[in-house]
């Protein structure tokens, strides 16, 4: 499949469907028609095209109805490439069209109170009992399980082995009775995330992802996707929070100093560059898979973000924030209300989806090849780790 | 545009570094560093760190002095990434070879000419030198230079900090935007000076009534622009090579009965500098790829930062060992910190950003 032939695709779907129509409708009929994510196979909302034809896609589709990406973030960019990998044909056909479209939408319970950057650790309990999984722990950090359809959740099946061996992956439904969402009050004001109560919540077999006591590797393709997704965005030359600071500096020629100038003009050459490898990054993995690289774009991310928002405040010179009200926030948006918000909210980029420090481990280890610490719970079973 | 690397120029690189391997490896870089820079004229390049003959066999065997040079007047007719792919392999090795300031910036100026030389350049039967002071930029290009030419034609005066010069055949002088070339000795001096990068020594240019031939128009701020891009790629490579060697170092250094490089304050620093390189790197393709201003300047600004903190950093990171004399690093750190000031400061690059990239300062 060649870009002319992709254009012809989309051409002919564009005959046949309105975008002015029902816009799930056309979001379905897309899906449909292989245009939804053309590397996936076909029947699953692709064409098992090469990758960097999707943009083809997205620029002769641009006038159409578009995704809800904020809401829809967990779904797209960590359960779908998860499912994919390690689904089964049934699980694909059930969970990936609605998914895609955005009539359901996904959370995430990974992280759990104990098990924050050694998620390994986690103690959230999945027995089997016949053909169904019997699940009791806590997650934490789930940002919208308020909206949440259905969730991916990793648990513990084996806690006789070490901690890595004895984890299974899931599919959690998140109406099933015992799961309890409850909000987390962010530094912002507002809650974005939540805790998450599992009661014994009874989950039926086919909901289990990969193989049990495969669950970490399993996890590491959401991991990995989870990084591009946060960090690996393409973003316009002067767009992302560097545009949000631009557009104030432009805008109050009163505020400027010299000194915020140099460090300004310093702050947009290392966005610069950061888009650049990031554009550079993602043609190298337009045939293949996210490998650790994308790690380097999530670090990079998270302290652009800090310092141009930091600098945004400074910079204003603005003592006042926009709302401190406590409520639910419809979606995850880091560019969104005022530079007070933004601030705050830009603290979080260096813990969620992996901590700086942990990718900076990460990439120590797998990019370069360095040896890991000492490890004193390597082959120690999980039970037996001192918490 | 892709800022990634062609076939071509892989394959280009892996003939460049191969040569570099048998004919320049660090050991006679520090050989070769070892002898004293004397006063010489034009053509007296014996005692030099410059090694022609290595820059010879570059030019004969892998015809890297035409790279920039259109076919039709006896060059390659590459473009700027197999250039750039050459200069990252020159800086990996900070091998003392004229490319940049002859095969690049030289042959840059003469282009527009179509002068004759070029043939020359281009097959390296010659080597050029830009009269231009390699402390001087696109923004600032007479920075150094104190010329004058009197009304029978003849050049007067001084340039300081010229690479290279001490082994150009000719030197080729800009001045009010006309290119002319000086090929005598008579009337021209050229004094390799002590220099803090060892393997790109600069050298003082007088001239006194010397004969200079009209080549033909020059855009000398272009030429520096044009060097100033392909210099980004020299600076990822002595970055690359930073890295790589103290990576190789922690793996190997065992203190406290592990290997220092299991320490997570010396991988979270090797992380963040890999970051470093890896943005350098798209920098540098970013600059070949579109050789604009502010492409250049983004990559100048960036890469001549890296490559100086990376060559602190496997200094550092090599702890005693490092700053000996015997060990290279030193030779590395010295190119970047003398790169770092080559062809405008990174703070001379972000100031043209300012108007580059719409970010106006105070009012």
């Amino acid at each position: 499949m060649n870009e002319a032939q992709i254009r012809e695709r989309v051409a002919a779907f564009l005959a046949e469907h309105d975008p002015h129509g029902d816009r799930l409708e056309f979001l379905r009929a897309r899906y449909d028609a292989g245009l939804a994510w053309v590397w996936f196979p076909e029947g699953h909302g692709g064409l098992g095209a090469p990758r960097e034809l999707q943009q083809v896609v997205e620029h002769e589709l641009s006038a159409t109805p578009q995704l809800n990406t904020g809401v829809q973030a967990i779904g797209l960019g960590m359960a779908a490439p998860t499912i994919l990998a390690f689904g089964t044909e049934e699980q694909k056909r059930r969970f990936l069209r609605p998914l895609w479209t955005g009539e359901e939408i996904w959370c995430q319970l990974f992280s759990e109170p104990g098990a924050g950057s050694d998620l390994a650790t986690l103690g959230t309990r999945a027995v089997r009992d016949g053909d169904e999984w019997v699940v009791d722990g806590q997650k934490v950090w789930t940002s919208g399980a308020h909206h949440a359809r259905w969730a991916i959740l990793v648990a513990r099946t084996d806690p006789g082995v070490p901690k890595h061996r004895g984890l299974t992956y899931f599919v959690c439904d998140m109406h099933a009775p015992g799961v309890e969402v409850r909000p987390l009050r962010q530094i912002t004001g507002e809650a974005e995330f939540n805790e998450v109560f599992l009661t014994g919540v009874r989950l039926p077999d086919d909901l289990r992802l990969g193989e049990v006591g495969d669950g970490w590797r399993v996890a590491q393709t959401t991991l990995m996707n989870e990084r591009v997704a946060i960090g690996g965005a393409p973003v316009r030359r002067g767009g992302g929070m560097v545009g949000a600071v631009l557009d104030a500096w432009r805008e109050h020629p009163g505020l400027r100093s010299h000194d915020l100038h140099e460090r300004l003009l310093s702050l947009w050459v290392e966005a610069e560059v950061t888009r650049l490898s990031g554009a550079r990054l993602r043609e190298q993995l337009a045939a293949g898979h996210p490998g650790p690289e994308g790690s380097g774009m999530k670090l990079s991310f998270a302290r652009l973000n800090q310092e141009l928002s930091g600098f945004d405040v400074e910079f204003r010179r603005e003592l006042t924030y926009d709302d401190w009200t406590f409520r639910r926030s419809e979606d995850v948006d880091f560019y969104g209300r005022g530079p007070g918000y933004r601030y705050l909210r830009a603290k979080g980029n260096s813990i969620e989806g992996g901590t700086s420090e942990i990718l900076r481990n990460i990439i120590a280890e797998r990019v370069l090849g360095l040896p890991s610490e000492p490890r004193v719970d390597k082959d120690v079973p999980w039970k037996d780790l001192p918490r | 545009m892709t800022l990634l690397y062609s076939d071509v120029e892989e394959e280009l690189r892996a003939a460049v570094r191969g040569l570099l391997a048998d004919r320049c490896p660090p050991a006679a870089v520090l050989g070769r560093v070892e002898s004293e820079p004397g006063r010489r004229g034009l053509l007296d390049s014996v005692n030099s760190v410059y090694d022609l003959g290595l820059w010879k066999t570059l030019a004969a065997e892998i015809g890297v002095a035409g790279l920039l040079v259109p076919e039709e007047l006896g060059g390659a007719g590459a473009g700027l990434g197999e250039a750039a792919v050459v200069l990252e392999e020159l800086g990996r090795a900070v091998a003392p070879v004229p490319f940049l300031t002859s095969a690049v910036m030289a042959t840059r100026a003469l282009l527009p000419t179509g002068d004759p030389l070029l043939g020359e350049l281009a097959e390296g039967r010659a080597t050029a030198a830009l009269a231009v002071s390699f402390a001087a930029s696109p923004y600032a290009p007479g920075r150094g230079a104190s010329l004058r030419l009197d009304a029978g034609g003849r050049l007067s005066g001084s340039v300081d900090q010229v690479a290279s010069a001490d082994v150009a055949d000719v030197l080729l002088v800009p001045l009010d935007g006309v290119l002319y070339a000086v090929e005598a000795v008579e009337g021209a001096s050229v004094e390799a000076v002590p220099s803090l990068d060892l393997t790109r020594p600069v050298a003082s240019v007088r001239f006194d009534g010397a004969a200079a031939r009209r080549v033909g128009e020059c855009d000398v701020a272009e030429v520096l622009r044009l060097g100033a891009g392909l210099l980004a790629s020299e600076q990822l490579g002595v970055a690359e090579w930073c890295l790589e060697t103290t990576l190789a170092y922690v793996k190997e250094r065992h203190q406290f009965a592990r290997p220092i490089g299991s320490f997570q304050a010396i991988k979270h620093r090797l992380a963040d500098l890999w970051l470093d390189v890896v943005r350098a790197r798209a920098a540098a393709r970013g600059a070949v790829a579109d050789p604009s201003p502010l492409s250049v300047a983004v990559a100048q600004a960036w890469n001549a930062e890296v490559a100086v903190r990376a060559a602190e950093e496997a200094l550092q990171l090599h702890g005693g060992i490092g700053m000996t004399w015997e060990h290279p690093v030193h030779l590395y750190l010295k190119r970047a910190k003398a790169t770092q000031i080559a062809l405008g400061t990174p703070g001379d690059h972000r100031a043209a950003l300012a108007s580059l990239a719409g970010v106006p300062g105070p009012e």
